[in-house]
């Protein structure tokens, strides 16, 4: 699996939420089938299914103990989707920083205070467009 | 819930949905202004350094069209978005499709996507929320992986070398 399609499977696995709260349940230490389906309303099989979801992605693996077989999350992995998602938001942050100042401008620009009038006036010649 | 001073909050919903939430400082009047607006768009909505927006045509009416263009100022690649409104309503929502043009850049983005953008007084201004409906999960990803949305995210296309490092 090449690195966008791995990452393309990790997106899946993170979007569904038994997934997501399996995750989170793996964070705190590695468990079997079994101790993942309790806390859940669905089927030992239907956990599996999600398991081998997150598996596939990479996302967690199986551990040493052959009898047990418990599953533990791949922190690397999980890391690698997170800091993606990270530098979306990074980007969309940066539009964003740049209309917060746009609007610091609009807003001054509607809202002149006493005596603002010549300045402003001085202001706006000076602006390149 | 985001708050004014905090950056972007993403999540995805649902597997073919990113979600945004951004707080501004500023009243939803002006936060609308600034996304209807081509002259304060072409101000803002750029992207990473290194990409202006020499096109920008809205015709901000439920049918209306409209069409985004970036340049790339280094060696002049372009790529742009257009689509047509589906939804206006003054300072509260908008909502439209949207298509990818590849220009000389490349990329797919699948069928399009539906862009609800919603904004909402809080306490010291205004609450904006934009949700991506990509209609697929594997659209979804593409978009999400090249950051080709509205956020676009050009310089991140290049992830694929980096990961495989």
């Amino acid at each position: 699996m090449n690195a966008s399609s791995r990452l393309d499977a990790a997106f899946a696995a993170l979007a569904d939420p038994t997934r997501r709260a399996i995750l989170a349940r793996l964070a705190s230490g590695e468990a079997s089938v079994a101790e993942l389906a309790a806390p859940f309303d669905i089927s030992q099989p239907a956990i599996s299914k999600h398991l081998k979801m997150l598996e596939r992605a990479g996302l967690i693996s199986v551990g040493q103990d052959a009898q047990r077989r418990p599953r533990r999350v791949e922190a690397d992995a999980l890391q690698e989707a997170a800091a993606w998602i990270e530098r979306f938001r990074e980007a969309v942050e940066a539009n964003y920083q740049r209309l917060d100042a746009l609007l610091e401008v609009m807003q001054r620009a509607a809202t002149p205070r006493r005596a603002a009038g010549a300045k402003k006036r001085a202001r706006r010649k000076k602006k390149p467009s | 819930m985001a708050k004014i001073g905090e950056k972007a909050q993403v999540s995805m919903p649902s597997d073919r949905e990113v979600l945004v939430r951004r707080a501004f400082a500023a009243p939803r009047a002006l936060v609308w202004k600034a996304h209807v607006t081509p002259a304060l768009m072409q101000r803002w909505m750029l992207g990473p350094p290194g990409w202006t927006m020499p096109v920008c045509e809205m015709d901000v009416r439920v049918g209306g069209a409209y069409r985004y263009r970036w340049r790339s100022i280094e060696d002049g690649k372009e790529f742009g978005f257009h689509g047509t409104f589906t939804d206006v309503v003054e300072a509260a929502k908008l909502a439209h499709t949207e298509f990818y043009d590849p220009g000389d850049v490349g990329g797919d983005m699948g069928e399009g996507a539906d862009i609800v953008l919603t904004f909402e007084d809080i306490d010291g201004g205004t609450l904006l929320t934009s949700r991506m409906d990509f209609k697929t999960q594997a659209a979804r990803d593409a978009a999400v992986s090249t950051g080709m949305t509205d956020g676009m995210e050009m310089s991140y296309a290049t992830l694929d070398d980096e990961l495989r490092r």
